[in-house]
């Protein structure tokens, strides 16, 4: 066997990089690659999920979503999601950039907004069960501001489902948000704001002019996460109302059809349509949000 | 230096090594498996491990795990039943593993060939794929001399499970409540019933009727009183598959989901169903909060644990118009040997002992022993010399097995699915704009269809 210490500093380097990096990319095709080819694979099947065999039925589970339209009438639920992105975005951005200037407890603050990222999803989905209950939490507490006449019930009410359950996304997922929007300002200058200042420039000018300018390709990049992940929602609704009342959302459909009816193949396929789907409006994103060079 | 550069070298090696041949060795499972399979699937060499009786016993040994649903008890009943199983088998050991959700993790690991050597079988795997998972335990015809409940998880004649206790559905109730609003007689018909819900609704503070809706599989307990409305115990396994009206006016399907339409409409269910909870609502239901649920014999001993005077909780069958009333009486789990278990003697032995011997289909299990002759529980007795009896549902005509199921996937119903169901509430409280009609006529549509093809189909 050839020893190692023989071979060149520079082969040496090039040995352990490729042995370090293998790990990661094995790791990666085996959990992202494999699977999503297989995906493809059998959303051309009418596979049951266990069956030994397999029927190829060729583009026939893609014609059924496509002729059927209860299929994308769920989409709708997408769009309560999505405009609870704009909230969720906004609401980081403007927590980012006051923490970003010098407040009391700043990092108090900081531990608060981010420790809903930290907790697990299916937890937070019964925390705002509870939240939600006739005799729950937000009820009581509109109780003792004595705002008593605005109590709901908030899972019940069809035109408040999907805004109760669409707030509890924005309050789980706004920490990420957050923390990258503040790290992004962080890497701004102290320099820039002394100078602006020294203008005469007050905090929404710095806002406007300086903080927006540095964290735009941040922004775009969090807006096309958060849109796709509007598409994609899934856990909140299936934790807390497992998609009845109208909360139903595409993905949660296809877990119905891949589990409760045994259609793996069909909903493979429906996977497929979605994957489509998001790459189509990541792309669109970048056509209309165009870089200036 | 270099030395350190070896080593994280070799480290990064023996890494790499261990990933390849954890997944070459997987890979050889994998043909193994498959290889096992293709062989069982002809069908043709069925052999029946049977377990030796008497002094032969002995002679069995070897490890096997036993997986449960029951995780409440796998750390204390079952070790008993161990304890006693080992002095008539005492080379045998036996592991337990439990799953807190025995379908779908099960449904997982049996695409390996590594889910235990006794385990039950999983309702939703299609019943003609059984002989690719399992061993088959017998002729249905031999076996059928001492069980019961043997042709829901039978094929081609063959037997791969036998049921670990067997249920009978209806609704459970509170006495007390019942007493505390007049209630004297045990309602038998649609109106009997609905008028005692309303006189629950009126005299008492307890909710008449809880859907439970949020947990969602409750509401297939539902299905269960199919045969009771019907009056037929043919109508589930034979009757449904040879009409294409399954939900329409005067057939039972409409008439049973009738009774929760109109009770949700007229208010008799809890006050908001999306937020129930159902560990709550079994104590609810011992102490007097709630007036009836629709379940399954299964529920009975949890709900008695939990009451103060586990006499007023007490089992009635599905109102019905029909002339007799039946109550249906169906398998829960089924109890098989993996066809990958290397000790099948041994799994063999713990399958007959644990139906025959440990008690617990009518303990734990708390429905009925589907061993022959065995006696009738507790509950049960009030309704000796009544017109009410207990059977079994009639199977499926041979070459119609698994047809419901099929017809059932095919339509996106979900027969023993919350979704329709829940539809219904929704509809009934007011959130949804369709009728109890419209509901019907698109189940029924989509029966038709589904029917149409998979009639043809075969």
């Amino acid at each position: 066997m050839p020893k190692l210490s023989n071979m060149s500093y520079k082969n040496q380097r090039i040995l352990i990089i490729f042995l370090f990096s293998l790990v990661p990319v094995v790791l990666l095709l085996t959990f992202s690659y494999l699977p999503v080819f297989k995906m493809f694979q059998y959303s051309f099947t009418s596979w049951n999920g266990l069956s030994k065999n397999m029927e190829y039925i060729g583009f026939d589970n893609y014609k059924t979503i496509f002729t059927k339209p209860e299929y994308f009438a769920v989409f709708k639920v997408s769009l309560y999601y999505f405009f609870a992105t704009f909230v969720q975005m906004g609401l980081a951005l403007y927590f980012a950039t006051i923490l970003s200037f010098n407040v009391r407890m700043k990092n108090w603050f900081k531990g608060i907004l981010f420790f809903p990222t930290l907790l697990n999803g299916v937890a937070i989905g019964f925390i705002f069960l509870f939240f939600f209950k006739p005799e729950g939490t937000l009820n009581t507490i509109l109780d003792l501001l004595g705002l008593g006449a605005l109590q709901q019930k908030w899972l019940l009410n069809p035109q408040l489902i999907n805004i109760s359950l669409a707030f509890a996304s924005v309050w789980r997922y706004m920490g990420m948000n957050f923390i990258i929007f503040l790290g992004a300002i962080s890497s701004i200058g102290s320099d820039i704001y002394e100078a602006s200042e020294i203008d005469g420039a007050n905090r929404w000018h710095q806002f406007r002019h300086i903080i927006i300018p540095s964290i735009k390709r941040i922004l775009q990049l969090n807006l096309i996460l958060a849109v796709s992940g509007a598409i994609g929602v899934f856990e909140i609704p299936y934790v807390m109302t497992g998609g009845s009342n109208g909360s139903g959302t595409f993905v949660i459909q296809t877990v119905d059809v891949a589990f409760k009816y045994s259609k793996l193949g069909l909903a493979s396929a429906m996977a497929v349509v979605l994957l489509g789907i998001v790459v189509l409006v990541t792309i669109l994103q970048r056509i209309l949000i165009k870089e200036e060079k | 230096m270099k030395k350190t550069k070896a080593v994280t070298g070799l480290a990064a090696l023996t890494l790499m090594a261990g990933l390849f041949s954890g997944c070459s060795s997987n890979n050889n499972n994998a043909t193994n498996a498959a290889a096992t399979n293709a062989g069982g699937n002809t069908g043709t060499a069925v052999e029946a491990t049977a377990a030796p009786q008497g002094d032969a016993a002995k002679d069995i040994k070897g490890d096997i795990t036993v997986i449960t649903q029951r995780t409440d008890i796998v750390d204390t009943v079952f070790k008993d039943y161990a304890a006693k199983f080992n002095e008539k088998y005492p080379n045998v050991k036996v592991n337990f593993e439990a799953l807190s959700n025995y379908e779908d993790q099960i449904k997982i690991r049996m695409s390996t060939s590594d889910y235990g050597d006794v385990l039950l079988l999983p309702t939703s795997v299609a019943i003609k794929d059984l002989p690719d998972f399992f061993e088959p335990l017998g002729k249905k015809s031999d076996l059928e001399q001492q069980y019961t409940g043997l042709e829901e998880r039978t094929v081609d004649g063959i037997s791969y499970g036998i049921p670990i206790t067997v249920n009978f559905s209806g609704v459970i109730y509170n006495k007390q409540v019942f007493k505390d609003a007049g209630v004297t007689e045990v309602p038998r018909t649609f109106d009997q019933f609905s008028a005692a819900l309303k006189s629950i609704k009126e005299k008492t503070d307890a909710v008449p009727l809880y859907t439970n809706y949020a947990a969602g599989w409750t509401l297939t307990q539902w299905e269960a009183d199919l045969a009771t409305v019907a009056g037929d115990r043919e109508y589930v396994n034979i009757g449904q598959v040879a009409s294409d009206d399954n939900f329409v006016p005067g057939k039972p399907h409409y008439e049973l989901y009738k009774v929760m339409y109109d009770a949700a409409k007229d208010g008799l269910i809890e006050e908001d169903p999306t937020t129930t909870d159902w560990e709550s609502s079994k104590a609810d239901l011992a102490n007097g909060k709630i007036g009836t649920m629709m379940l399954g014999s299964w529920a009975i001993g949890q709900i008695k644990g939990l009451a103060a005077n586990p006499d007023d909780v007490g089992f009635m069958p599905f109102p019905t118009n029909a002339d007799k009333i039946l109550v249906p009486l169906s398998d829960d789990y089924n109890l098989g040997v993996s066809i990958h278990s290397k000790n099948k003697e041994a799994a063999r032995a713990w399958v007959d002992w644990f139906i025959n011997e440990s008690g617990y289909p009518t303990t734990e299990g708390g429905g009925m022993s589907p061993v022959k002759g065995a006696e009738l529980p507790e509950i049960l007795k009030q309704f000796a010399g009544t017109d009410i009896t207990f059977d079994t549902l009639a199977p499926a005509k041979a070459g119609e097995e698994g047809w419901v199921d099929a017809i059932d996937k095919e339509a996106e119903i979900g027969l023993w699915q919350p979704d329709f169901k829940k539809v219904i509430i929704e509809a009934a409280i007011g959130n949804r704009k369709q009728s109890y009609d419209d509901i019907m006529k698109e189940l029924n549509d989509k029966w038709k269809a589904a029917r149409a093809k998979i009639v043809t189909g075969k």
